[in-house]
């Protein structure tokens, strides 16, 4: 119980959530300039994520491949390393189970769903772990090898799909026959394609935090992080700390993508270009400072706001665009913290002087 | 066609598409150099694109026809800086993690150029067609064989570009402003305290940085699309992230990273000239630059020699 005021004693969740509420006022602000009605066009983007079960389950849906790709960037990040390649990481990891999932029908399901699912969380920490192979042993930039990799990853997806799992005549694989879709809360959700990569999700966030201050391993993964120099002088392993880092990574990447196409489209498509999974990974890390629990809920106000803009553009006629504008000054102001606390400024004299009395 | 049109050809099909990646990847050397690191090129670009396109297009609409494209390149500057100083703003001022207020910039460029496209244009997903820079040929020197169609028949912000990688070299290491602007990078407190404004000289590198992408987004737009949608920036400033860390953060470098990687995204459109390419799925020949980047930074870059202070908000309290 202590731990639990510890956690919430500090201003670790004031500065966010102010942070969020500045956010939605900038882009209020910008909907009033632009002659829109803010109010309006927020009440229709919450209309729209909780107004049916339906549009609910979605939403969830929406927030599934955040959450992993947002841990990916955090993990990377807890031991000093950037990556911007999750988009590739889940490219490869969809291309993993599409393959699994169509070459290799004939398995029972039981073992075949597992098998992809797993093959797409290797897949997607192998293609990391090429970064972190280069960072490690030749000493590459992973920004520009990640940044590389995304591009590659790309083109050999499309390049298996077309020649390998291709319906002719459709610019898309065959349907994929192993699922992880939650079929039986279909009445509940009104058919929203809910999926067990959720249940994945929310369990790599649980892994991710034991892994890294509950094992020796994290330990020396996080001492990485911190300082490079200094683990190496402790006589930790620098290099296998980073291509370890990496590669587990990759395998969070690599299962939004197994989620993708196994519990949502059950096909995959030939892209014409960068499907910006990694990116959105990149915003949901540094939304939940880079810390697994922060990162789920990072996540699921994420989805939320992307999901519900659709709805902003519907009833209230507002360019879901906007919706960038309001994540991107929230994260600015959880950045900026020092703007924040110059906000809270105020109310924490206040406080300060009730101490004293 | 015979060997040489087509070597001229495919140089000036190379700078068209290297221009604003050159553009782009000076701009991240100011602001690396002093010590920011700037992510946010793509959005700083994207800033850029769009302040062309709208600004090209008003102009156009005066009557200005003929300035019209380098009116946009003003407004892509203007622009450009402005974006700068959001992440100037947050990381320097306020100490923000630099990375962190870099992807601001990324949305913030993304969402708000788009949402003024709508706004402007009636709910449009992109700006109406202009017209653009005009190939502009020098006289003699494009009577060269090869170089001539190549080089000296090319857009001027090519001209400009090349120029300016000069430019900005000799700033940097031949002045005293590009001393006190490495300084700040390598050792900002010693840079302190021989009485260099730190935090002065970094807002500069960050509001040239903003400037040189915006031109690089506006080049885009002008030379190229001629419009500025959702998709006229697609990467390209990360690209120019690539060509800045592969060029060792010196402009030379970075220029010669950049002519790489346009001369990569050419050849694509000629290779398929070619009988033996048929055998070569076409997704492989895409992935032609980025594998040759990754082999030739594994075989001879080696150890990439960012500036020391890289990322690091400087705080005189800790000297």
């Amino acid at each position: 119980m202590n731990k639990f005021k510890k956690i919430f004693a500090t201003d670790s969740y004031i500065v966010p959530l102010v942070a969020i509420l500045l956010g939605f006022l900038v882009g209020a602000i910008v909907m009033l300039i632009g002659g829109y009605d803010p109010i309006a066009a927020y009440g229709a983007l919450f209309k729209r994520v909780f107004g049916s079960p339906y549009d609910f389950g979605e939403a969830i849906r929406e927030m599934t491949p955040l959450m992993l790709t947002g841990l990916s960037v955090a993990f990377a990040f807890r031991s000093g390393l950037f990556n911007i390649g999750a988009d590739g990481q889940v490219l490869i990891g969809m291309t993993a189970a599409s393959l699994i999932g169509i070459k290799w029908a004939g398995l029972p399901l039981f073992l075949l769903v597992p098998l992809a699912v797993i093959g797409a969380g290797l897949c997607g920490g192998l293609w990391a772990g090429i970064a972190g192979y280069l960072k490690a042993k030749r000493g590459i930039n992973e920004v520009i090898t990640t940044i590389m990799l995304n591009w590659i990853a790309l083109f050999l997806a499309n390049y298996i799909v077309r020649n390998f799992l291709l319906i002719p005549g459709q610019n898309r694989s065959e349907d994929i026959p192993a699922s992880i879709s939650m079929t039986f809360l279909n009445s509940f959700f009104d058919n929203a394609r809910l999926h067990w990569g959720t249940i994945i999700a929310l369990a790599a966030a649980v892994f991710f935090y034991i892994y890294l201050w509950k094992t020796k391993q994290g330990f020396e993964m996080r001492a990485v992080g911190l300082n490079p120099h200094a683990a190496e002088y402790a006589g930790m392993n620098v290099g296998r700390n980073v291509m370890k880092s990496m590669f587990i990574a990759g395998v969070f990447a690599g299962l939004a993508g197994a989620g993708e196409v196994l519990g949502v489209f059950h096909y995959q498509a030939v892209f014409a270009g960068s499907p910006g999974y990694g990116f959105d990974g990149i915003a949901v890390a540094l939304l939940g400072l880079t810390h697994p629990f922060g990162v789920i809920l990072a996540a699921i106000l994420y989805g939320m706001l992307t999901y519900g803009s659709a709805g902003m553009s519907f009833n209230a006629d507002v360019p879901p665009e906007l919706i960038r504008i309001v994540i991107g000054s929230i994260i600015f102001f959880i950045a900026a913290q020092g703007i924040v606390r110059w906000v809270l400024k105020p109310f924490y004299f206040k406080r300060k002087k009730e101490k004293v009395l | 066609m015979d060997v040489l049109t087509l070597l001229g050809q495919m140089l000036n099909t190379t700078l068209v598409f290297s221009t604003a990646l050159i553009f782009a990847a000076l701009g991240g050397i100011f602001s690396e150099r002093s010590g920011v690191v700037n992510i946010g090129l793509e959005g700083l670009m994207m800033f850029g694109a769009f302040a062309a396109a709208v600004g090209g297009y008003y102009a156009q609409d005066a009557g200005y026809a003929g300035m019209a494209p380098w009116i946009g390149v003003l407004c892509a500057m203007a622009v450009g800086v402005i974006g700068a100083l959001i992440h100037a703003f947050a990381s320097i001022t306020f100490k923000a993690d630099q990375t962190i207020s870099g992807t601001v910039i990324n949305f913030l460029a993304a969402g708000s150029t788009l949402y003024l496209v709508k706004l402007l244009f009636e709910g449009a997903g992109e700006t109406p067609l202009i017209d653009g820079f005009y190939k502009y040929k020098v006289p003699v020197l494009s009577e060269i064989p090869v170089l001539g169609p190549g080089l000296f028949n090319s857009y001027p912000t090519t001209y400009l570009a090349i120029i300016l990688v000069i430019v900005v070299y000799y700033l940097l290491f031949k002045t005293p402003f590009g001393l006190r602007l490495r300084a700040v990078g390598e050792h900002p407190s010693a840079a302190d305290t021989l009485g260099v404004n730190v935090n002065r000289m970094r807002y500069i590198g960050v509001m040239l940085s903003g400037m040189l992408a915006g031109i690089g987004g506006a080049t885009i737009t002008l030379t190229t699309t001629g419009t500025f949608a959702h998709n006229t920036i697609s990467g390209q400033g990360f690209i120019a992230i690539a060509a800045m860390i592969f060029g060792k953060w010196n402009p030379l470098g970075a220029f010669g990273a950049a002519v790489f990687f346009g001369f990569s995204q050419a050849i694509r459109n000629y290779v398929q000239q070619f009988g033996w390419s048929q055998d070569i799925p076409q997704e492989f020949i895409y992935m032609i630059p980025y594998v040759l980047t990754i082999i030739v930074l594994v075989s001879a870059v080696g150890r990439s020699s960012a500036p020391s202070a890289l990322g690091q908000p400087y705080d005189p309290s800790k000297r």
